[in-house]
């Protein structure tokens, strides 16, 4: 069972980087190389970034309306201009980033465990548990995933957080159905059943010895599903159902901006980018990891 | 012929699923339904209902029985199609939805026939030109489309075709001045409008869908683009293509008529599935462009917080997934000679 790698192991491979690092830095050496990868990358990065700075870097206070300065086309004071109520879209823009932040980081942290766990569960006992987990994830699946978050909020009332756990319960059957396929493949190894021979109850093969065989195709397929995540919050905060105003969250501004949109463009084009930006970027990585961990096309080169 | 039981066990293994699932889909609605903030009485009776009146209706709605009873009630009522009457309206559920369908599948078979005759030249073009320029301005070409977000498309769309260029008709199914010209036939304006020979009306309506129907078309032709492009690929590697290459058969008929013949029926599958996929889609973009459909009629029974109308507006999406899950199973039976 020393063949998994763990943050713990001493004496690396190679100098420098600790072991379990050096198939990232391959993976990301990989998605560099490529320009559409590299695209995605440098998107996040700079999410990440405004996250992070966009208290220090933005201009104004997003929440301050200016009631003087409202609907202001973009100009040498206000970048992107200002909306209905004189707010800066630029540095609202910037704040809206660390939202985006949130809904993608608390989404992964709910939906990656559910997922795994239902998924690993479900393959490693098989039989009669296997088809109860399936049908139910099978469930979820048969609708899209907006239409049943709508549904979810309506039940739990608008807000953020509800959206977050509305989406979070549409996005794991995905995830549950790959733990599912990823457990099967080596349910029967070698080192399962040593594992089940040395005495080793259930929960512990399957967190300490199928969990970790599962981990990395699941992080990606996570990566996959971060567009339509994004998608799908800007969509419940486009119809009111997200983040509340004065919040802002790049869909809710594009909401309010759509009753200025004829003679303020502005309201509404630059949250849009924004959004279309970030999910590209998950949708470009998405695939450029798709390319670097199928090991198909690699032997296509 | 005695084979019978071979062919009919999956069969009715997949009826028991199919069964099972719906069932799921009946829980979920309920419960939903039951977690609403919504209180079905105050609904019904208004805010200024005496006590009497209050309990009468509590019970009539059978609010007094415990949930599992009131779920059976669920799948009797269900069973009978009787879906309740809607707040917002007070018009049956049913009958409100059957109203509001046909604007959404116009809409929906228009996108489709756009997102396919896109997406399917352009994912033969990307395989054939696997890592060339073309494959990878094809790639971010529907990578785009998969990541607009499609509400903001609309305005940007609204914005520049109709408010600055003037090329389309603007929100709404037609211009408002032919709004109530043509009798409602089948509720298909196309159809209708031809049928009655208002060939004004029916200019104005295809102005009107061409924006929505496009919108929606490209955002769905990112899907049917990267499939095609992956079925493609695996025929591309296989023998028989280079057979045909070697042999001196022009590119153009190895590519259409060998390889392309052979990723039809997945191709018919994938279509399906996109087709439920614009449902998502269509309740964002009916809300930008004022589209009486059935997205529109969600997202208000939604704000107004109305329960029947609500659950059955989910019931009916799922349904429509899972029916057009099957028909895609059952094409797939009748047209791969492999799976008979």
């Amino acid at each position: 069972m020393t063949m998994i790698p763990t943050e713990t192991g001493h004496a690396p491979a190679r100098p420098r980087l600790p072991r379990a690092l050096v198939p990232l830095a391959n993976i990301l050496g990989f998605l560099w190389r490529s320009p559409t990868s590299a695209f995605g990358l440098i998107v996040l990065g700079l999410l990440i970034a405004m996250a992070l700075l966009g208290p220090v870097l933005a201009p104004y206070d997003p929440y301050a309306q200016d009631l003087q300065a409202t609907l202001q086309a973009p100009s040498a004071a206000h970048w992107f201009g200002t909306d209905e109520l004189g707010r800066d879209i630029l540095s609202r823009l910037l704040f809206g980033a660390a939202i985006t932040l949130r809904i993608i980081f608390l989404v992964t942290i709910v939906v990656g465990p559910i997922g795994m766990a239902v998924g690993t569960v479900a393959g490693y006992f098989g039989g009669r548990v296997d088809t109860v987990l399936m049908r139910v994830t099978d469930i979820f699946l048969s609708f899209p995933s907006l239409i049943l978050s709508l549904a979810f909020v309506a039940a739990l009332g608008p807000s953020l957080n509800n959206a977050i756990i509305a989406i979070s319960l549409t996005a794991w059957p995905p995830i549950a159905r790959l733990a599912r396929a990823e457990t099967l493949t080596f349910r029967k190894a070698d080192y399962i059943s040593a594992a089940r021979l040395q005495g080793a109850s259930p929960a512990r093969i399957i967190w300490k010895s199928i969990v970790p065989m599962c981990l990395p195709s699941v992080v990606i397929r996570l990566t996959l599903n971060m567009a339509t995540v994004i998608l799908t919050a800007a969509g419940l905060g486009f119809l009111g159902l997200g983040a509340q105003p004065p919040m802002p969250e790049w869909g809710a501004m594009i909401a309010t901006g759509r009753r200025y949109m004829i003679d303020s463009w502005w309201l509404v084009t630059f949250p849009g980018i924004a959004i279309l930006l970030v999910s590209l970027a998950f949708n470009l990585l998405g695939d450029g990891l798709r390319d670097a961990l199928d090991p198909k096309q690699m032997n296509r080169r | 012929m005695l084979r019978n039981p071979g062919w009919l066990s999956p069969l009715l293994r997949q009826a028991g699923t199919i069964l099972v699932t719906l069932l799921g889909l009946l829980v979920l609605t309920f419960v939903i339904g039951r977690l609403m903030p919504v209180d079905p009485v105050r609904a019904i009776v208004g805010e200024e209902a005496t006590r009497e009146v209050y309990e009468h209706v509590y019970q009539q709605l059978g609010l007094d029985r415990p949930l599992w009873q009131q779920f059976l009630m669920y799948l009797r009522d269900v069973a009978s199609l009787d879906f309740g009457t809607s707040l917002r309206t007070g018009q049956p559920v049913l009958q409100d939805i059957l109203h509001v369908l046909p604007a959404t599948i116009e809409l929906a078979t228009f996108a489709i026939v756009i997102g396919a005759g896109l997406g399917i030249p352009l994912g033969v073009i990307a395989a054939v030109k696997k890592d060339r320029w073309q494959d990878h301005a094809i790639r971010v070409f529907s990578l785009t489309g998969h990541s607009m977000p499609i509400f903001w498309t609309g305005m940007i769309g609204l914005l520049v075709f109709y408010a600055a260029l003037g090329w389309v008709g603007g929100a709404g199914r037609m211009d408002q001045f032919y709004i109530g010209l043509v009798p409602d036939v089948t509720g298909f304006l196309l159809i209708d409008s031809a049928l009655a020979g208002e060939w004004d009306v029916f200019r104005s309506a295809v102005n009107h869908l061409i924006l929505p129907a496009s919108l929606l078309g490209y955002s769905s032709s990112a899907y049917i683009c990267r499939m095609t492009r992956s079925f493609m690929l695996d025929q591309i590697g296989q023998e028989y293509v280079t057979t045909a290459r070697v042999k001196g058969l022009s590119e153009r008929r190895t590519i259409w008529g060998h390889a392309f013949g052979n990723i039809r029926v997945q191709l018919v599958t994938i279509v399906a599935l996109a087709y439920g996929a614009l449902l998502e889609g269509a309740v964002l973009i009916e809300t930008v462009f004022a589209w009486p459909g059935f997205g529109q009629y969600l997202t208000s029974v939604l704000r107004m917080g109305d329960m029947n109308a609500l659950m059955t507006c989910v019931l009916l999406v799922g349904v429509i997934f899972i029916a057009l899950n099957l028909i895609s199973d059952l094409l797939y039976r009748v047209f791969d000679p492999r799976t008979r």
